[in-house]
């Protein structure tokens, strides 16, 4: 069942894009443009195992969006497709326009990502590790001295900047590696499961804060999680069930479409009897 | 707006990203990658130590037992009979640039697993030079523990002409570089970390005792007609001859050869296995 589809976006008034390189599709005008991550008959296999089962579904600028699924829905699988680790064989994925399999430099150099494994190196500083981001994202020095200022000030770290990362909390990591995945200035964010292993204070601020990117810089983010708590109430929610998009729309909207009291309800209500029936 | 002089451009809020395939980001990124190996190899002073003391321990013990069993008659390169340890020192310094090779595959198949190879897979620039500078990045480590190795072992007497340390490097460039891709290809193989202790008894010993790093080839032929074979056929065997020459100022054009041939070979194989449309990464799930 799908609930809804997007709806057309007050969330980018004003944020056309000014300018692309001459990429594919990167200088269409709008709307095209401005969908943020676009996914098109999306499947994929794994030898004869269907890990991914016609996956379509769109998010625009400024929205926080959650990927809702439990324990092997296909979360990373489709995590894994959208940052090209396994390139896709069917369906489209389009970043800003752009299909990564044809441009893939210029689509993932539009997105950042924060993966559910801790990704960072224990044994570089806080910093280094942001400057070796950097450089595979091409920065220039000027530029990374004042964006590492800056992302370290947004996540609460500027004074562990010289730190190992060995010496910092799980949930500092995980602030660093947000802090990183904005270090080139994405507009895309996506983040697999990246409240795993945090306590309640630590998932808290990772919540708050990447809503206050999507509302304050107009990032659109894609958010991994099994967990329905992390679902706000002015949140899109793609429910993935085996593979397979159950319901994507707004929370009122996927709510309203299953005829259940509350988002948790609707979720049960659409994993459960696909449970049963196999 | 674009600025194609600076090789940026403009997108969405005037946030400025550095265009993905500009000639400086390649640099930039070949430089953080090295950055990165060579802070990781300093912090890790346990690796540091465990890279010397392997070939000193060759060199103290091994050799000095060995020379008074085992004497080497006049063979290209040198120019009259040579102790043992002269002999050994080539190999050690080629069975350094094994270590690391299969060091670095360790960790590669370790930062798939713990995702941090993530971070650089899905970084823009294409996968075939985030591979090759990530290998570049540990020959220059590898070099380095060379050098170190061949200052410490001129304490037992075994000096090579100055210019022979010049003319080496290009060697240990060739020899680490086709090592390297080795690495990587089995890393791209290796599903698990578990499994790597089949490549050290797999490819390491087997890779570093049939070849000429510990014994001249006539000699193993004198033992084994198909052992000569084996050792003969062995690419670490053209990387230590190819090692051997160049610190006493020769070229060996089969041992560079060789050692090009499987770099190439080596490295297109590695290439393929971490494709995300057709390598064995992808068929297989990765870390999933």
């Amino acid at each position: 069942m799908t609930s809804s589809v997007e709806a057309p976006g007050e969330e980018h008034r004003g944020h056309r894009r000014r300018a692309e390189p001459d990429r594919s599709r990167a200088a269409s005008p709008a709307p095209e443009a401005e969908i943020a991550l676009e996914v098109a008959g999306l499947s994929h296999f794994y030898g004869v195992r269907r890990a991914l089962d016609d996956v379509s579904f769109a998010i625009r600028p400024g929205g926080f969006n959650v990927l809702l699924g439990l324990n092997g829905a296909g979360k990373s699988t489709l995590f894994s497709l959208v940052t090209r680790l396994y390139a896709h064989r069917s369906g489209t994925i389009r970043v800003f326009g752009v299909p990564l399999d044809r441009d893939p430099a210029a689509a993932l150099s539009r997105m950042g990502v924060v993966f559910q494994q801790p990704t960072l190196d224990l044994d570089l500083t806080v910093e280094e590790n942001l400057r070796y981001h950097a450089a595979l994202h091409g920065l220039s020095r000027a530029e990374v001295r004042t964006r590492i200022a800056a992302g370290l000030e947004r996540v609460a770290l500027s004074d562990r900047r010289r730190d190992r990362v060995r010496a910092l909390s799980g949930g500092q990591r995980r602030r660093v590696e947000i802090a990183r995945a904005l270090l080139h200035e994405p507009r895309l964010l996506l983040l697999d499961e990246p409240t795993v292993g945090l306590d309640v204070a630590g998932r808290q601020f990772l919540l708050d804060h990447v809503r206050g990117l999507c509302r304050e810089q107009r990032i659109a983010v894609l958010w991994a999680t099994h967990l329905i708590d992390e679902v706000g109430s002015d949140a899109r929610v793609i429910v993935l069930h085996h593979g397979r998009v159950m319901a994507h729309g707004t929370v009122d909207e996927v709510v309203g479409a299953t005829g259940t009291p509350s988002i948790r309800a609707a979720f049960d209500s659409l994993v459960t009897p696909a449970e049963s029936g196999r | 707006m674009t600025d194609a002089a600076a090789g940026r451009v403009l997108i969405g809020h005037g946030a400025e990203t550095a265009s993905p395939l500009g000639a400086r980001h390649y640099f930039r990124c070949l430089e953080g990658i090295v950055r990165r190996e060579w802070l990781r190899f300093l912090r890790q002073r346990g690796r540091f130590l465990s890279a010397l003391v392997r070939p000193l321990v060759w060199l103290g013990i091994f050799a000095a037992g060995f020379r008074f069993t085992l004497g080497v008659s006049i063979i290209p390169p040198y120019e009259t009979y040579v102790p043992y340890e002269v002999y050994v020192v080539p190999g050690l310094a080629a069975m350094i640039q094994l270590f690391n090779g299969m060091q670095s595959s360790l960790s590669m198949v370790y930062d798939r697993e713990m995702g941090s190879m993530r971070v650089l897979l899905t970084s823009p620039l294409p996968r075939w030079y985030l591979l090759s500078a990530k290998l570049l990045a540990g020959v220059a480590v590898s070099i380095l523990q060379v050098y170190a190795f061949l200052a410490i072992a001129r304490l037992w007497e075994v000096e090579a002409p100055w210019y022979g340390y010049v003319a080496v490097l290009p060697a240990l460039l060739l020899a680490g570089t086709m090592l390297g891709a080795l690495g990587l290809l089995l890393s791209s193989t290796i599903r698990q970390l578990e499994n790597f202790a089949g490549v050290m008894n797999f490819v390491i010993f087997p890779m570093f005792f049939a070849s000429s790093a510990l014994y001249p080839l006539w000699r193993v032929k004198e033992a084994s007609l198909w052992l000569w074979y084996v050792c003969a056929l062995n690419p670490f065997t053209h990387a230590v001859e190819l090692i051997r020459f160049a610190l006493y100022g020769r070229f060996d054009p089969t041992s560079a050869a060789v050692v090009l041939g499987c770099l190439v070979v080596f490295m297109a194989l590695a290439i393929w296995g971490y494709d995300p449309a057709r390598g064995l990464v992808a068929r297989r799930g990765g870390s999933e």
